[in-house]
Formats: C-alpha cells, sequence, structure tokens
C-alpha cells in the first residue's frame, strides 16, 4: 500500500510520517507540494511544520499548493487522508473538516507527552484502537487550540465525529478537549498531537502512535 | 554621501574618515593605510572596522588562544580542526559529525526574541556550512536573579526566541542549562550549539579555488539590519543607551532558513559546490574576505548585483550588513546551471555575483567603479592582535580566605528541609516550563533530551550508532580559581557524556567573560584557556572549535568567567544507553566517587550569599577511570540507571532521580549534612539489580573508583535517614518556581 507523504516548504515530520508508514508495513511515497500528481497513492498524510512558515493564519497558504487539489478532490471520493499539527490546520483552511486551530490559550508553544483518549475507532486511521484507549502521543504546537461555533460542536459531538481527547487538564484551550476529529464519512482525520512521534519507545515516549498508521493500512486492505 | 572608489582614494589621500566611530583605534587605522599603500576607501574602512572588531578578529583573545594549537592531542578523529567554519569530528560508520557553540549575548539583551532567535539561526548555517545536515541544537542561558524585574523582561523572550527559530527550523533542541545569578542581570548569556551529520566525503570548506569559477549569494535578499552588529554591539560595552542600538540586532525568518537548509543539502548532495560560507557576524564582507582567503586570494564581486530589500542601501551598508539567512557558494560555471534550477526548486533567491580571479585581492566593483582593492587576509586573518596586560585580581586570594557558615543538616527536620529547599531553589527547580517550548521530537532521532544529563541523537537507524552532547559551566568555581573551573566544566560535561555509557571524543567552548581591557578579566580568561588546553589535553580529547564573547559586564561590573564547554561523545549502540533514572523498586542504589567538605562555589553555598572559599581540584585522571567505569556499566549491562552529581550536590542528584519515573528511594547517609550538599566533583549514582553487586564492585575496583552503597529504590518517597519526603510534595517544590516566576 503506498502512503503519500506532501512536503510544503517548511513541513518539518514529513520524514518522521514517512518512517512511521513504513514501521507499520507500508510505502511511503513522497509528494512534492509544487507537482500536482499524486503519484498513484492509495492514502495521504499531511504532515506536521511550519508550512511557509505560517506568517499567515496557519495552513493558509499550503491550502492553495497544486498538490492539494488532486487531494482534496481524492480524498471527497474517499481517500483517506490524515492532517498531523500542521496538516490538521490545512484540512481546516481547506475546509475538508470544520473548525479552525487558534493560538494556544497560554500563548506559547508547548511540547509534551500527551495522553489522549481514541473515541472513535470507526475512522480510516483509527481502527487499530480500542473504543476509548487512553495513549501516549507528543503534542506539539503554537496553534492547537481547536475552535469551532456551538453548532458545529454539537454536530460533532452527536455524530461521534470527535476522535480524540486530551485527558487531564486542558493543554491548549481546546473546546471540549479535542485533539482530533473526522469528516462524516471518516476517511478525513485531523490530529493536533503526533503518532508519528510515538512509533518506538527509544525515540518516542511509547509505540502507541503506530495505530494511526496500521489503521489505514488495514482500511485500504478491505 | 558621493560614492567613495579607489580612484578617489588614490586622488584624496588626505580625506577625514570615521574610523573611530567604526570602532577602530588610531593604530589599526593607520595599519590599514600601511596595507593598502593609500587611505581605504569608505567600503574598504566598513570592511576592515567589522572583520577588525573584536568579535570577528579575536584580536585580544588570539594570544591565549594558541594554546589549543601547541596543546593539541594526537588523534584521527579530528577531520577538520580550529579556524574552519565548524571542527569534524569522525564517529565511526563513514560518519562525520561537526558541532559548534557560539554566544549572542549582546543583542539578546536589547532585543531578546530576535536575539535568540538569530543566534540558533547562526549556529545552524555553521555547521550547515560544513555540508553537514543539522541534527540538533542545545542553548546554555544565563540569567540575573530569577526574581528581578528584568529576568522577567528577557526570560520569556529568550526562551521564546530559541524556541521559536529552532521549533520552526524543525531541528530538535536536547539540552542546555538555565542559571541565574546576580552577575548577569543586564548581560545575559546567550550562547546556542548546533551539532550536523555527514559521511566523510560530504565535507564542505570554505573556499574559493579556481579561476573562473563563480560567487553565488543565495538565501534572503540583504536588509538594513544588523548593519554594525558586530563592531557596534559584540565589541563595546553597555551603559545606559540600549535601546538605542535596536536597529543593529538582525531579524531572522526561521522559515527561509528551513528551505535553505534543504535546498543547501540538494546542493551539496549533487557536489555542485568547490566552496561555501555562511554570512553571519560581518556579513558580505567577512564571506567573500574568507572564501577568497580560503582559495589563492583573487575574487571580484559586482555589489551591484546584490538582492536588496532595501533599495536606498549604500555599498557600505550592503558590505556590512548582517541580514540573516544568506549564504555565499563557490561554483564551477559548468554546474551553475544545476544549480540554479535547484534554488528555483526552494524558491530560494539566488544570484551570481562575481568570480574567482588569478589575482591576490579582492576587488569590488560598484556600478562598474572599483570600491574595494583588498588583499583579503589582511581583511580575513590579518587583523591586530593585542598582548593584553592581565594580572591575577585581589578578589583571588582575599575569596580564598574566606570560610564557609552555611547551616547543615542534622535532625531528620532540617535534611527534609535542605531536599525540599534546594529542589525549589531556580538554579536546580525543574525547567519544563522552558524547555517545553522546544521540540525535542522532530526528526525523530532523539533518544535523550533535557533534563537528561546529555542529548542523544541517533545518526543510523539501521546500526543505531548515535552521538550524545553536553555542556556544562560552573561559573562560581571559574570566579574562585579560573583554571581548575575550565578544567572541572570540562570534566563534568565529559562525565554527562558518559553517564549514559557514550565515549566523549571532543570538544567545543564559547568562553564568556568581561572586558578584555581589565586586567583581572583577562587574567580569568587567560587562565581559564589555560585549564582547558591542559585539561583537553590530559585527557586526550580534542578541541574543534569554539567562541569567545567579550565585554559582558554592565558599567564595571564584569559577569562571573564563564567558560561553556561542550563535549561530544560517541555511542555505538543507542538501545543500550543508560538511563539517568529508574523505574522500577528493588534496585540498589551506589555512590561512585568520595565525597569531601566542597562547599565553596556551591548551591547551597550560592543560597546563604556565601561565594568565598577554595574550589575543589579537578582530578582528571580519576574522572578519565570514572568515564571507563561508566562506559564498562553499559557495555556489560551492570547499570539500570546513572546520574551526575553537580549542582545541589546529591540532594539534588537524588531528587531528580525519584521524581523522573516517580519512583522513591529509601536512603542512609553518615555525615548526612555534608553528604546533601557538598559539590565534590566526579561523582554519579548508579542504580544496580542486586545481581550486579559482584560485577559493580569489580569495575569500580579496577578503576580504583571509591563505591558506597546508600540505599535502595522504591516507594512513593524519598526517605533519607529518617527524614520521609512525599514524592508528591517533593514535586511540588520542584515543579513549582519556575512557572510561579514567568508562567
Amino acid at each position: 500500500m503506498k502512503i503519500g507523504v506532501v512536503t510544503f516548504p517548511g513541513t518539518l515530520d514529513d520524514r518522521d510520517a514517512a518512517r512511521a508508514v513504513r514501521h507499520a508495513g507500508g510505502e511511503a511515497v513522497a509528494l512534492w507540494h509544487n507537482d500536482a500528481d499524486l503519484h498513484g497513492v492509495d492514502a495521504v498524510i499531511l504532515p506536521g511544520g511550519f508550512s511557509y512558515g505560517d506568517y499567515l493564519r496557519c495552513g493558509a497558504i499550503s491550502r492553495f499548493s497544486p498538490v492539494m487539489e488532486p487531494i482534496i478532490k481524492a480524498a471527497q471520493g474517499g481517500m483517506p487522508l490524515l492532517g498531523i499539527c500542521n496538516g490538521f490546520q490545512v484540512l481546516a483552511e481547506a475546509h475538508l473538516i470544520p473548525g479552525a486551530l487558534t493560538r494556544n490559550h497560554e500563548l506559547h508553544f508547548l511540547c509534551r507527552d500527551q495522553k489522549i483518549t481514541i473515541e472513535n475507532t470507526n475512522t480510516a486511521w483509527t481502527s487499530s484502537y480500542k473504543q476509548g484507549e487512553e495513549i501516549v502521543i507528543p503534542l506539539k504546537n503554537g496553534e492547537g487550540a481547536y475552535m469551532c461555533d456551538d453548532e458545529t460542536l454539537a454536530m460533532l459531538e452527536g455524530e461521534g465525529r470527535i476522535i480524540a481527547r486530551y485527558v487531564g487538564e486542558n493543554p491548549n484551550g481546546s473546546r471540549n478537549l479535542i485533539a482530533g476529529i473526522t469528516n462524516e464519512r471518516g476517511n478525513i482525520v485531523g490530529l493536533m498531537p503526533h503518532p508519528e512521534h510515538a512509533i518506538d519507545s527509544l525515540t518516542g515516549p511509547s509505540a502507541d502512535g503506530l495505530g494511526f498508521f496500521t489503521s489505514v493500512l488495514k482500511a485500504l486492505v478491505k | 554621501m558621493a560614492l567613495d572608489t579607489v580612484a578617489q582614494a588614490q586622488a584624496n589621500p588626505e580625506t577625514t574618515q570615521p574610523f573611530a566611530e567604526l570602532g577602530l583605534k588610531p593604530d589599526e587605522y593607520a595599519r590599514i593605510k600601511e596595507i593598502l599603500g593609500r587611505r581605504p576607501t569608505s567600503s574598504e574602512l566598513a570592511m576592515y572596522s567589522v572583520m577588525w572588531s573584536e568579535h570577528c578578529s579575536y584580536k585580544s583573545s588570539k594570544v591565549h588562544l594558541k594554546q589549543f594549537g601547541e596543546k593539541a592531542v594526537k588523534t584521527d578523529a579530528l577531520l577538520v580542526g580550529i579556524g574552519e567554519n565548524a571542527g569534524v569530528v569522525d564517529v565511526g560508520q563513514g560518519y562525520a559529525v561537526t558541532f559548534k557553540i557560539e554566544s549572542h549575548n549582546h543583542p539578546s539583551f536589547i532585543e531578546p526574541y530576535q536575539g535568540a532567535a538569530t543566534g540558533v539561526g547562526g549556529i545552524v548555517r555553521d555547521i550547515l556550512t560544513m555540508g553537514a545536515r543539522p541534527i540538533a541544537v542545545m542553548d546554555p542561558l544565563r540569567f540575573g536573579p530569577a526574581d528581578a524585574p528584568d529576568t522577567r523582561r528577557v526570560l520569556p523572550g529568550i526562551v521564546a526566541g530559541v524556541g521559536g527559530y529552532g521549533n520552526c527550523l524543525g531541528l530538535p533542541n536536547i539540552g542546555g542549562e538555565v542559571v541565574f545569578d546576580q552577575s548577569y542581570l543586564g548581560n545575559p548569556l546567550v550562547n546556542a550549539l548546533c551539532v550536523g551529520v555527514m559521511k566523510h566525503s560530504d565535507i564542505k570548506l570554505a573556499k574559493a579555488a579556481g579561476a573562473g569559477n563563480l560567487v553565488v549569494l543565495y538565501g534572503a535578499k540583504t536588509g538594513g539590519d544588523g548593519i554594525g552588529g558586530v563592531s557596534v554591539l559584540a565589541s563595546e560595552t553597555f551603559e545606559s543607551k540600549g535601546p538605542a542600538k535596536r536597529p543593529a540586532v538582525q531579524v531572522g525568518d526561521p522559515f527561509v532558513e528551513k528551505v535553505l537548509i534543504e535546498c543547501s543539502l540538494e546542493i551539496f548532495a549533487e557536489d555542485l559546490v568547490v566552496g561555501i560560507q555562511d554570512l553571519g557576524g560581518a556579513g558580505l564582507s567577512c564571506a567573500t574576505s574568507e572564501l577568497a582567503s580560503g582559495g589563492s586570494g583573487g575574487m571580484k564581486v559586482q555589489l551591484d548585483k546584490v538582492p536588496l530589500r532595501d533599495p536606498s542601501l549604500s555599498p557600505e551598508e550592503i558590505l556590512m550588513s548582517e541580514s540573516q539567512e544568506r549564504m555565499c557558494a563557490i561554483v564551477e560555471p559548468s554546474k551553475i546551471a544545476r544549480f540554479l534550477e535547484i534554488c528555483e526548486k526552494w524558491d530560494v533567491t539566488v544570484t551570481v555575483i562575481g568570480e574567482v580571479t588569478d589575482g591576490k585581492h579582492l576587488e569590488i566593483t560598484w556600478n562598474g567603479e572599483l570600491i574595494v582593492d583588498v588583499p583579503p587576509r589582511t581583511v580575513a586573518h590579518d587583523g591586530p592582535v593585542y598582548q593584553r596586560p592581565f594580572a591575577q585580581p585581589a578578589y583571588i586570594d582575599q575569596v580564598a580566605k574566606e570560610t564557609i557558615n552555611v547551616p547543615l543538616a542534622k535532625s531528620d527536620a532540617e535534611i527534609k528541609e535542605t531536599v525540599l529547599k534546594l529542589a525549589a531553589t531556580p538554579n536546580l527547580a525543574d525547567k519544563s516550563w522552558i524547555t517545553d517550548q522546544y521540540d525535542r521530537y522532530v526528526q525523530g532521532n532523539t533518544i535523550q533530551s533535557q533534563p537528561d544529563d546529555s542529548g542523544m541523537i541517533r545518526i543510523d537507524e539501521n546500526t543505531h550508532l548515535g552521538v550524545a552532547v553536553a555542556t556544562d559551566a560552573n561559573a562560581n568555581w571559574s570566579y574562585l580559581n579560573p583554571y581548575e573551573g575550565a578544567k572541572l566544566a570540562l570534566a563534568e560535561a565529559a562525565r554527562n557524556i558518559a553517564t549514559a555509557g557514550a565515549i566523549p571524543l571532543a570538544v567545543t567552548n564559547c568562553l564568556n567573560f568581561g572586558s578584555p581591557e581589565d586586567p583581572g578579566v583577562m587574567w580569568q580568561f587567560a587562565e581559564s584557556v589555560r585549564g582547558l588546553a591542559d585539561g583537553c589535553l590530559e585527557m586526550g580529547l580534542p578541541v574543534t572549535g569554539g567562541n569567545v564573547s567579550f565585554y559582558n559586564q554592565t558599567g564595571a561590573v564584569a559577569i562571573l568567567p564563564t567558560p561553556v564547554i561542550g563535549v561530544l561523545g560517541v555511542i555505538d549502540d543507542v538501545r543500550t544507553r543508560t538511563p539517568m533514572s529508574f523505574d522500577c523498586a528493588g534496585l540498589d542504589l551506589y555512590l561512585l566517587g568520595d565525597t569531601h567538605e566542597d562547599l565553596a562555589g556551591s548551591e547551597w553555598a550560592y543560597m546563604h550569599n556565601q561565594r568565598g572559599g577554595i574550589a575543589p581540584t579537578a582530578d582528571l585522571q580519576r574522572e578519565m577511570r570514572l568515564i571507563e567505569l561508566l562506559v564498562a556499566g553499559r557495555t556489560k549491562k551492570i547499570f539500570s540507571a546513572a546520574h551526575d552529581l553537580s549542582q545541589g550536590g546529591l540532594s539534588a542528584t537524588l531528587t531528580e532521580m525519584v521524581l523522573r519515573h516517580n519512583v522513591g528511594a529509601t536512603i542512609t547517609l553518615e555525615n548526612v549534612g555534608i553528604a546533601l550538599v557538598s559539590e565534590t566533583p566526579g561523582r554519579v549514582v548508579v542504580a544496580i539489580d542486586p545481581a550486579q553487586t559482584a560485577a559493580l564492585t569489580q569495575e569500580a575496583a579496577a578503576q580504583k573508583i571509591t563505591l558506597t552503597k546508600i540505599g535502595t529504590t522504591g516507594g512513593d518517597s524519598l526517605v533519607i535517614n529518617g527524614a520521609k519526603i512525599s514524592l508528591t510534595e517533593l514535586r511540588k517544590a520542584h515543579t513549582e518556581t519556575i512557572p510561579k516566576l514567568f508562567g
């Protein structure tokens, strides 16, 4: 199975995401922001970083990159798409998922090992987990506070589209402790913390993050 | 101002020039005239003034620094030594590692965020320039008292700047130091270290060889920021006019640097450059004169081709500008097309600004008129050398006579009070509020980071080869005895590498001192360099490079002498490293090394306003045996955990160990008052499975290291003799301090 990993100028976690795909047993394919060809990939990851320096709203420029056009089209057709951190912000800017990510409530960058619960295991990216499973993966961002209007929040809650929630103290001011959400169809997931940094306990706080990548490989086999 | 050309300099020899305002002394100005056989043009004057500044020319320190050459260690591990952008060390398996530390102290006082950010940016470009992929950064920081208003002003900005730039570059921050002391109020120290890795064959040097090769400037456009930063900022003491110098602080754009890194690595991978130099302090003046000096000397540059952010800049300003994120490469004409193509792929601005000639002079033109015509070595390397007078300051004998008078714990209540006080004091308190603002995970190869003894990065995913880096300085000891202080800092940094079981390989340094015009400060500097050079020779560790920062003082008051020593080590398999702490009950805890009544310069003494006494003497032979023991403990799988003792002594070490994985310990200590707070160097606490007792005893005996069993792990408290401190209470004390001050 071929999983595309997009590099925008300023993307930082692309090599980590590709490594995580390989650890899970998939083939990672590098996709370049300026190349509108998906090179036959079965799923796409938008990794973390500071694309275009994030000097405008995070993800606001990347969203218009040539590579995003076929990605948006394919994802609307059901292709699994995961946006991590800056990738989550790109998904929001592209309106593939509702809401927006804003500055952390304490107004500075925060990097820590974060406990989250997996609350929806019916997406392309979470089926390897058990409902309600607690995992620890790194959280690292400056603009990770998930915001949306009350109506959207009620919809997300009502439809079970919150796929992961922070446990304990709210690290960044996200509404309802939201760490990640999915679209209606469950093929697109936006996630603020970083599963690609938790694929073994040697370099991460745990191997808990690997499940996101094994999940998509399973989903693709089906 | 009309353009000042070489022709005009010849025609109007008597023109008055503002050399003093540019920081040049009359004799230095006379020397420039002697070199050129005429007065310099204003552009030449600008170049000489920045390149002959203290920061660029090391004019006060050179005579001392040459000891690093004279006492050089004979080693095959050093692939590139002092003098290039950064030293390069062979770490085996065909890999070479480069690392260097630099200061950005003065800019960070004036503009904390940008000062710190561009400090990171500058050192990262130095590492990139060697042909290496930067893989990690570290930042030793020093501030005034934690509760001082100015510390509240500078610390959050400096921390945000280090994080803001490093995080955006995708470089894990794997360690550093945060130290508070009165002497840094008004002169914080921001040192930044970067580590990079490459294959041996990929090493690049700053040389412009081959007539006809092109001089290529790529990266950010040149603006008015940082003009005169070098000469004005780094070489002059702060008076009361700080903010007025704000325009001389550079402004960084980490996004541009990230793109520049990836673009450069792609260019290097295709072997498209003959030589390369980054633009840092002294900007184009430095890059062109150093590149030309590295070759045969001949180079022609059309300065009007330099892409500008501000079209009103004069040629002098363009030569002096310290705009960040710029690189200068020497490229063969046959390879320029591919070079330009890669820059275009990354949207990096690139301009051919000149070519290498077979002459001996660096010639710079502005719209066809010759404005610089100099032998480049005279700019880059033949700057003035000062024999600054130095003499042991009077305080040295005075403080040596002072006896330390501090309370020492006897009762259980006093033991508990001592441990909690040390856990909470700003210098020893948990620094997560600071380090959590840095990304330690990016690149996915971080094995250790703060608060571990050293940072450790895996450099090969298949063989598990890794490197470890630690930085240390103990300014309190350096104040009492700068010779021993430098040796002790070296020993501590090496020990911090070895506790994980890595083998120390090479040394870098960042020597932060007051004004070299003060003979007492100059003596501190000379003694520190002598101590470091002697120490490195004795320990067999080559010095790969370093940085000197003078004029760290406010008015007449100098900072404590602060030689920050960085040590790089190698570990053949990162999976086998010895962790800093234990995560289970039932292990035995041993103290390696003897404990004496070493209170002088200790944190406990500092907390009681006692700055005097006699600093410990470094026993480097014993330190080397201890390192052997620590490495053997890893390779023979004896240790479950090992943690260095330094500031705060055994009390601080035990606090950090029990809190790391929330597993307590029960400890029994004789002479508990001294045992808790003494800072005798060369000590480590190790945890072992009781089954390893014989192996540990044997190894310790073989290395003649004193071994004392001090307790066992387990429980939810730190119990010392009869004092019981719950981990909850200890954690509260340890973690509350910094957020309360700065959160």
